[in-house]
């Protein structure tokens, strides 16, 4: 069901028929990116309450194939700027993804916790995690979304649009990834 | 992991889901036991952070971060033109737009003007057709070409990790060839990676190397800038103590090179300023990271040293006001008080709380050749602490013009002297 809902996305995505509101063009991304703003896909991550400027610089990633993931650029290939803007507006809208039903394994927590005051983590995506302008929403993102992405941006396979965090995940250990990972899907 | 797009949609996205599936059951392993638990809180950071030195639990600097420009260029009627403001007489007007994350400027015999980028992999060519300008990717695929320049027909791009070139260029404009790597191995380093290059009047080929971070004790390959012959042989180290330098040139007179280095961050709000430096033997060493513009022993790495031990500056550009592309000009178009000044760009400040430069300064030179004044020429590219706009390189023009590029915008202005601008309207 989801690979024919998304087959069909494909379809909808590039007809910018001027009729079709971003309501009903935004659909078949939601198919996968999960309705309500919170994916249920694994290592989709979930789009609710991003920051439209990020949401805006990935999106033009993916049409200039900066950011290089085939479905994505794909979608993203046929957008004009003002439809890339439309839809990262449209996903700062949506209501943020909330956290894991599981309250989690305390000590991981803590660990999680220390490790994002280490690395600063909380100076640039703000203390609670919500991100500002071109630095995104972390608070609550998919657990498998979060470490493959900082595992891409360690091995440098996933370039930024500037270095920051290329630089930071420098000395950030795979252990430490995993850490990071649990403790910002689930930070309440 | 990555899917291709050449393969059908309905494979590719097949291919997505298996590559999720594949990933998440790596990600719910059962996690490796953490080495020691949580790491010791004085740990340092890594080299390249931007957040090095960053005071701890202060609120104002914690709302500090290096600001990104919006990814699509500003369409041409969504310039902030009017906003711009030059001294009496002088017009500014928009040149091209268009051209995402325009950067460094170069000038081709033809007129053809050569814009870099340093968050997009594209070169652009500005080319001028029955009088009408056009804008025309030059190349792409290229990994922050930052770097332009031009010499006998010849364009020298820089990229993060190599210079590359392209022959007979504003020949195969429509269609031009893959550039030819002349130089690579370079470091790969982001932090300060993005390179910007000159051509001096000896015809060697300069190329800088920052340091690989806010304020790091580099190796031997960083903090430098390099001499070289055009097909990238001979280097030669002329320059240490180079924190980051993205504009430089050559003094119409005395030949000397003077060049704009980026001082480190998060020490304060009012020091250490920007520096302009100059060359006056080879092998100079301009003190970064053990002295600051001159006269400041760094507080962590100066211990042992004495600025004395260094190349002072020869002016100082304002604190965090990054500046970054610098011209000297010769052109006849500008009233006389300009022959052989040296016109800037100061690309402005993330780590400051009450925002500087954000304009393109004038900058009149001692006898001597250390700095006499610096004077606005473009200023308006912040408005409430905050940028429509922001300069990043200038280039005189023939025609005694300037263009200057704003890498916020994706456009290149044109500033003039005298009445083109009245010209035009008629």
């Amino acid at each position: 069901m989801r690979k024919t809902l998304a087959v069909l996305a494909f379809a909808l995505i590039g007809t910018s028929v001027s009729a079709q509101t971003i309501e009903q063009r935004i659909v078949p991304c939601l198919a996968c990116h999960g309705e309500n703003g919170q994916s249920q896909i694994e290592n989709t991550p979930s789009l609710g309450g991003q920051q439209a400027p990020y949401a805006l610089i990935q999106l033009f990633m993916f049409r200039e194939k900066l950011r290089v993931f085939g479905p994505m650029n794909e979608m993203a290939k046929p957008l004009t700027d003002d439809d890339l803007r439309l839809f990262s507006d449209f996903i700062a809208k949506m209501p943020k993804p909330a956290a894991t039903a599981d309250a989690g394994d305390p000590a991981r927590l803590q660990r999680g916790q220390a490790l994002v005051q280490h690395h600063r983590c909380d100076t640039c995506h703000n203390p609670d995690l919500s991100g500002k302008e071109n630095v995104p929403r972390i608070a609550n993102q998919r657990e498998d979304y979060l470490a493959k992405t900082l595992a891409e941006y360690k091995d440098n396979s996933r370039h930024g649009y500037d270095g920051s965090m290329a630089d930071v995940m420098g000395q950030v250990t795979p252990e430490q990834i995993t850490d990071l990972a649990y403790f910002i899907a689930r930070v309440r | 992991m990555i899917s291709h797009s050449s393969a059908p949609r309905s494979l590719l996205l097949t291919g997505a889901f298996l590559s999720a599936f594949t990933l998440s059951a790596a990600a719910q392993q059962p996690a490796a036991p953490p080495a020691a638990g949580a790491p010791p809180a004085a740990a340092p950071l890594p080299p390249g952070s931007p957040l090095i030195g960053r005071p701890a639990s202060n609120e104002a600097a914690a709302k500090l971060a290096p600001n990104a420009p919006p990814p699509i260029p500003a369409a041409p009627d969504k310039l902030p033109t009017a906003k711009l403001k030059v001294p009496a007489g002088f017009n500014i007007e928009v040149y091209a737009a268009g051209m995402a994350n325009a950067r460094s400027l170069a000038v081709g015999d033809k007129g053809t003007v050569f814009v870099g980028s340093r968050l997009v992999d594209k070169v652009y060519a500005i080319v001028n057709k029955d009088g009408k300008r056009e804008v025309k990717v030059l190349a792409s695929g290229l990994y922050r070409p930052n770097g332009m320049a031009f010499k006998d027909g010849t364009l020298y791009i820089a990229e993060q990790s190599k210079v590359s070139k392209i022959e007979k260029v504003e020949d195969v404009i429509d269609n031009p060839p893959k550039p030819t790597v002349i130089l690579d191995k370079l470091p790969k380093d982001e932090a300060h990676g993005w390179k910007f290059i000159g051509i001096g009047p000896d015809n060697k080929l300069y190329v800088p190397v920052g340091q690989p971070g806010n304020n790091v004790l580099n190796d031997d390959d960083h903090g430098l800038i390099r001499r070289m012959n055009l097909d990238g042989s001979s280097p030669e180290v002329i320059a240490r103590g180079v924190r980051n330098t993205v504009g430089f040139d050559w003094h119409p007179e005395t030949k000397q090179l003077y060049f704009t280095d980026n001082g480190r961050d998060w020490m304060s709000e009012d020091v250490p300023e920007d520096e302009l430096n100059r060359i006056t033997k080879v092998g100079e060493h301009f003190g970064a990271p053990y002295c600051l513009q001159g006269n400041i022993v760094d507080p962590e790495f100066g211990w042992g040293k004495s600025c004395s031990e260094f190349t002072a500056p020869v002016g100082l550009l304002g604190p965090h006001s990054a500046a970054l592309g610098m011209r000297f000009y010769t052109g006849s178009m500008f009233p006389k008080s300009f022959k052989n000044v040296a016109i800037i760009a100061r690309h402005g400040s993330w780590n400051r709380t009450k925002k500087v430069g954000g304009d393109v300064v004038v900058v009149k030179l001692n006898k001597d050749g250390t700095m006499k004044s610096m004077e606005p020429l473009i200023t308006g590219f912040i408005e409430d602490n905050k940028y429509i706009g922001r300069p990043v390189d200038v280039l005189p023009m023939k025609d005694g013009s300037l263009l200057v590029s704003d890498d916020w915008n994706g456009a290149v202005y044109r500033i003039t002297y005298g009445k083109q601008k009245v010209a035009e309207k008629n």
